[in-house]
């Protein structure tokens, strides 16, 4: 087989994949290797789908013992199959490396015989590229759940982040779609993988030739839409991931019917929720950069978030007692609450506001989004002038703002010719 | 502040502009206009030609990190790189608030001239961060090459990363815009003006590579998530011209045309 058909095959098999950060480690090239990485890692090109590409992501083998429901490759799926030797997949990413096409390789691999068998093998690709090649950049692994764990960890020690998918927010809904994965097979691994990160991070304290493991942290990925999980569960499990396992990152990713299994949403006519995923993931960053916390987002009496609006807007819209917020006296904290208000404006408002007073003009040169803005802050004890809006129409002024990035594609006016004939 | 307002004619350089800040001090100028020696057309402003000065311009930049700290030096240094208009008298004008107000000129971030020399090196910043990511290389004959078309000038910025990153490789960047290549080979670099590159035919490795590449690229896209408006917000279309993924397949060059002259 060409190592173009490979490529085809094994890229096409790990695109659903939704993690391609190449964040979280920095780290200068030296003298006799190639490669460096970032800490805010590097986006080399983004694909039609608007999703950033930064590491050559492919199976190393889409040979697959398992039969997973929700998965492409699953063992009752009819496909083409492929598999990369070591030496090919070292090649092709030294020479998209070197062409600067790509910031490091993301590796995983479907279950080839065994997790023991699969893991032995991404080992000896990562050795090769790591120690011959003498290869710098960035590398993503999937640890493979029921591997043994001294396996796990010296794929930890070749890797700079691993990942293991938690595929379903919940453990019946993995019963169901996923039969050969247990809850506790995948929770294992990512536990070790926390252990081994902190232990790191200990030993390099004392040396710092300490071998290093996962350093740039661990992610995890899951299935939003295929089950019927509400977005308090699903929130609530990530902050809980966060906390317990002091994650990274958690994807989300939009249910695509790549299956036909009756267990699953009907796939005809069926739209992936990608607004939904969007809503998620806006919350997950209220999460991690901006001092929220799930039960505040969503509660039992409205589960889901709302669709028409960010959850920052809806979580101000809720609690008018914690407006307006004083832009020259306010904490970082209550200033991150405020719509409009994101984390770089924040930080230029502490800056600024030690020379002297701020209004309104000024917010608007430090890159503030008034029209959001305005309805939650003063200056100096005043509103904006000339604001004039009651509290119930706060709502739909909002919805009103948001409703163009919303807007669906202009329907088509029908023809009595097709065009495309 | 009463000084004369004049129109000064530098060499382009950023010792050369110091030189003017140093002149501007001691004859007490104010200049309102900046030309660079191909400039043509008549000025309403008494024209002064400033002959660059190293020790002037080094006693000026020292004077930088006394009078306004870190932030404020890199403020003047990087804002020399952007495409402001008329950066230089900006530049001027942040100096001068500088020498008046000290180190908290540079948080003063509502101020205009602050405001307008910060957003510009912003933009300065993120070019060349979207570059780092959105450069290709071709091999030709052992040597990288690769192509860019910033607004700004960008090569200082996007040195420290690739020589940090390929200390082993011989590469060439070259700068479209304002014709200047960056060189590289173990151990050594430069910025050199040039004033055309010209790479030559890709050899069948570099070829294959590309269609790898291509491949890849058209895979890896979901049919069912397409998006074109959020890849052209993330990757504007000015980027496109240089990168691989976007260049349709070369023809298989002839066997005699694969050796290709080295640029």
């Amino acid at each position: 087989m060409e190592l173009l058909d490979k490529l085809n095959i094994l890229a096409g098999a790990a695109k659903y994949d939704a993690s391609c950060a190449s964040s979280g480690l920095d780290r200068a090239g030296r003298p006799g290797t190639i490669g460096s990485t970032t800490l805010a890692g590097c986006c080399h090109t983004f694909s039609a789908d608007g999703r950033c590409v930064s590491l050559l992501k492919v199976l190393l083998s889409n040979v697959c013992v398992f039969d997973c429901q929700y998965c492409v490759n699953r063992r009752s799926n009819d496909l083409p199959r492929a598999a990369f030797t070591p030496r090919e997949l070292c090649e092709l990413t030294m020479g998209f490396y070197r062409r600067n096409y790509i910031e490091g390789l993301f590796l995983s691999s479907a279950v080839v015989r065994s997790p023991d068998y699969t893991t032995e093998l991404l080992i000896q690709t990562l050795r090769l590229l790591r120690e011959e090649y003498r290869f710098g950049g960035y590398v993503h692994a999937k640890a493979i759940p029921g591997a043994d764990p001294l396996l796990t960890r010296r794929l930890g020690l070749l890797a700079d982040r691993m990942s293991v998918n938690i595929e379903l927010p919940s453990a019946p809904s993995l019963a169901l779609l996923a039969p050969d994965k247990k809850k506790e097979a995948i929770l294992g691994p990512m536990g070790q993988i926390r252990d081994g990160i902190a232990l790191s991070r200990q030993e390099l304290q004392v040396s710092r030739y300490a071998p290093r493991f996962a350093p740039a942290g661990q992610s995890t990925q899951m299935i939003v839409g295929a089950t019927g999980e509400s977005d308090r569960q699903i929130l609530t499990l990530s902050q809980g991931l966060y906390r317990k396992y002091q994650l990274r990152r958690v994807y989300y990713s939009a249910y695509l019917p790549v299956s036909t299994s009756p267990l699953l949403p009907a796939p005809r006519g069926f739209q992936p929720p990608l607004l939904r995923e969007h809503r998620l993931y806006q919350a997950d960053w209220l999460l991690r950069y901006y001092s929220f916390q799930a039960e505040e987002l969503l509660d039992e009496d409205c589960p889901n978030l709302d669709a028409r609006l960010d959850p920052k807007c809806c979580w101000a819209l809720r609690h008018p007692d914690f407006f307006p917020v004083e832009v020259n006296r306010a904490d970082y904290e209550a200033l991150l609450r405020v719509p409009g208000l994101g984390v770089r404006s924040a930080r230029r408002i502490l800056t600024a506001r030690r020379v002297g007073p701020l209004n309104f003009e000024g917010l608007k040169r430090l890159g503030v989004v008034l029209k959001r803005a305005q309805y939650f802050l003063t200056c100096s004890g005043r509103r904006m002038s000339g604001l004039r809006v009651a509290e119930d129409g706060l709502l739909r002024h909002m919805l009103a703002l948001e409703a163009p990035a919303l807007a669906e594609p202009m329907p088509e006016q029908l023809s009595l010719f097709d065009s495309a004939v | 502040m009463d000084w004369t307002p004049v129109c000064y004619e530098y060499d382009g350089t950023f010792a050369g502009f110091l030189t003017c800040v140093f002149d501007s001090w001691v004859n007490r100028e104010e200049p309102a206009e900046f030309r660079w020696e191909e400039g043509v057309c008549g000025s309403l402003y008494p024209v002064t030609a400033v002959e660059t000065d190293r020790t002037k311009a080094e006693r000026v930049y020292r004077s930088f990190r006394r009078k306004f700290g870190y932030e404020g030096r890199e403020l003047v240094v990087r804002g020399f790189l952007t495409c402001l208009p008329e950066r230089e008298v900006w530049l001027w004008r942040l100096i001068q608030k500088g020498y008046s107000q000290g180190p908290s000129m540079a948080r003063d971030l509502t101020d205009p001239v602050v405001d307008r020399v910060r957003k510009a090196v912003y933009h300065l910043n993120h070019e060349a961060h979207l570059y780092t990511g959105f450069v290709r290389f071709s091999e030709l004959e052992g040597v990288l090459v690769g192509e860019i078309e910033p607004k700004n000038r960008v090569l200082p910025l996007l040195r420290l990363h690739f020589c940090g990153r390929y200390p082993q490789e011989r590469f060439v960047l070259y700068d479209r815009t304002h014709r200047e290549a960056l060189l590289h080979q173990p151990g050594r670099w430069a910025i050199l003006p040039a004033e055309d590159v010209q790479p030559g035919p890709a050899g069948p490795e570099e070829r294959t590579f590309r269609k790898l590449w291509r491949a890849f690229y058209d895979t890896i896209a979901i049919q069912a998530r397409t998006n074109p408006k959020c890849r052209m917000t993330q990757m504007p279309k000015r980027y496109w011209g240089c990168m691989t993924e976007f260049q349709p397949e070369e023809p298989p060059a002839l066997p005699e045309h694969t050796k290709g002259a080295a640029p």
